[in-house]
């Protein structure tokens, strides 16, 4: 019996051999590929084309004082519009009046359903076009609710779900100490389903971050251009790539550091479990 | 204490019955787990429940503070009706203090604050007189030192006594217990007894679901054992656990205090007989068509 372990191979080789084996190919071909690209690349036009200083250098300051700052504020404000409605429609989701719920779930499969491009569209120029009138709070009110109403629908689904894993007994303790339902929910059970749910709605954020790219349909001025925008008017106006790398590496500043912080967070929670 | 069930169309309670417990009967869809119970804790008594898995104490525990809604029967705690529909049923839990098997301590917040949040909401006490009770509470299940620490950070006997703490830091008039040394590691079990020990010293009164024969004996006025939705016989801890009357009590504490014999033998009872005979109430001995109000 022992023998057929290795003997009964035409390789002969034991089972820990081919792993082995097979894994040196993987590794081979890994650098054969590294190897072809480093050799066979034109890195002259490359550098010039998509790492070009001097086009780089043209771009700062405005892209980080203008550009990245517009970004951040978009995702902010769509991402508390987003947490504060999509609370909301959480709380109506577990309500125990029927139409709450209705209307929650109507609300969040009608934006979880529809492309976020084409609601901006719909903001942008199906409302001016409908009533004659631009939304109020411009320039800031179509980008709140074109991010933040999308938004909302998942984070509702997320705040849901959080809701529902603090364990019952906790409400049970709250209410058995005279809380009434709110008073549980705002002091007991929603406090601690945040806590399960930084890592998905830290996420949320990151998706938001790349999302806010879109509201550049919405149609900007110098002032409101966000990096996406900008990166693709300076190409335009430099005639070179190199902006869009730029542009690139710094949603990488925002998304990097917060997709680490999910990973932290998320290795706390397995612990803390 | 005596009563007969065909009373139950009476309203009124006897004024010193802190739960008063009519005919409920409680189904969790087809399933019905409680079939007609009549039930009372005096003030100031202590009243231990026991039973196998499965008999209903737990869920008449829980009734009792409405954690269940009882499909039928009446239920007072305190004289107040807790069927009524107009009930405050916030107002009726806050006289009721409530210690769970799962401990449910906040884990959010620290052990000061898990005494604190309710005399704070709920109480409206303000900051120090709050926090003044909940260290004179700590201080009597011994965690004056872990005023700070989390609840993850105790261990489970602890956050047990912490748990006592926060219910009586709320002043209760009535102490229920469900199943609270269950989910103890045995050593950690003493502590918590000796703590309960000291509520009932200082006149509590007092319902305690357990499976701690030896501390329902201690401490008991009355001990009611249950079976299958019914109480089965209830009495003096000596009567019901020293000499039990209904095979079912017999059989359930062979079993508990023999782990491993199934069968109990007469006479083989660990526990002395004792002089007194236990009444036997309601069960399948006394069917109970007045139950049906």
């Amino acid at each position: 019996m022992f023998a057929t372990t290795t003997a009964g191979r035409p390789s002969g080789m034991t089972r820990r051999q081919r792993t082995r084996l097979i894994r040196g190919v993987q590794y081979a071909a890994f650098v054969a590929v590294g190897l072809l690209i480093v050799l066979k690349a034109d890195w002259g036009r490359l550098s010039h084309d998509y790492f070009n200083a001097t086009i780089a250098k043209a771009l700062f300051p405005d892209i980080l004082s203008t550009a990245l700052k517009n970004t951040a504020i978009y995702t902010a404000m769509g991402f508390a519009f987003g947490l504060g409605l999509g609370l909301l429609l959480a709380l109506m989701r577990l309500s125990e009046v029927a139409p709450y719920r209705w209307v929650a779930n109507i609300y969040i499969e009608f934006f979880r359903g529809i492309p976020l491009l084409l609601w901006l569209f719909f903001l942008g120029y199906g409302v001016p076009t409908a009533t004659g009138a631009q939304l109020p709070g411009q320039p800031y009110s179509p980008i709140v609710l074109g991010l933040g109403m999308p938004a909302a629908a998942y984070m509702a689904e997320t705040i849901r779900a959080g809701i529902q894993a603090v364990p019952k007994g906790q409400a049970e303790a709250a209410r058995s100490l005279g809380m009434s339902h709110g008073r549980a929910m705002i002091s007991i059970v929603i406090p601690q389903a945040f806590r399960i749910i930084v890592p998905p709605l830290t996420n949320e954020v990151i998706l938001l971050t790349k999302d806010s790219s879109l509201v550049a349909i919405l149609g900007v001025t110098v002032g409101t251009k966000e990096l996406t925008k900008f990166g693709r008017d300076s190409l335009n106006q430099l005639v070179n790539p190199t902006p869009l790398v730029v542009a690139g590496l710094c949603y990488l500043i925002i998304t990097v550091p917060l997709s680490l912080l999910v990973r932290r967070l998320e290795a706390h929670n397995n612990r803390a479990r | 204490m005596a009563r007969t069930s065909s009373q139950s169309e009476v309203v009124s309670t006897a004024s010193d019955a802190a739960i008063e417990v009519r005919s409920l009967h409680k189904s969790f869809g087809a399933l019905e787990v409680l079939k007609g119970i009549d039930f009372h804790v005096d003030r100031g008594e202590v009243v231990c429940v026991i039973g196998p898995s499965g008999s209903g104490k737990s869920t008449l525990l829980r009734c009792i503070n409405l954690l269940e809604t009882p499909t039928s029967g009446k239920i007072w705690v305190s004289g107040l009706d807790l069927t009524d529909p107009d009930v405050d049923i916030d107002a009726v839990r806050r006289r009721i203090g409530m210690v769970f098997q799962q401990f449910n301590l906040f884990p959010h917040l620290s052990v000061l604050e898990n005494l604190t949040i309710a005399q704070r909401r709920v109480l409206h006490r303000d900051k120090a007189e709050a926090d003044r009770v909940a260290r004179a509470n700590l201080e009597r299940v011994g965690l004056a030192d872990k005023v700070t620490a989390y609840p993850a950070q105790l261990s489970g006997g602890q956050q047990q006594r912490a748990a006592i703490a926060r219910s009586l830091s709320m002043g209760p008039e009535l102490m229920m217990f469900d199943e609270p040394t269950s989910a103890l590691d045995p050593e950690l079990v003493g502590d918590v007894l000796e703590v309960m020990r000291n509520v009932v010293a200082e006149g509590m009164t007092m319902m305690v679901v357990t499976h701690e024969m030896a501390f329902a004996r201690e401490v008991a006025d009355r001990v009611v054992f249950m079976d299958g939705g019914v109480v089965v016989e209830e009495g003096p801890p000596e009567a019901v656990l020293g000499a039990p009357q209904h095979p079912r009590t017999r059989d359930f504490l062979a079993r508990v205090l023999n782990p491993g014999h199934r069968t109990s033998v007469p006479g083989a009872d660990p526990i002395p007989q004792a002089a007194q005979r236990p009444r036997h109430v309601g069960g399948p001995v006394e069917p109970d068509a007045a139950g049906l109000s």
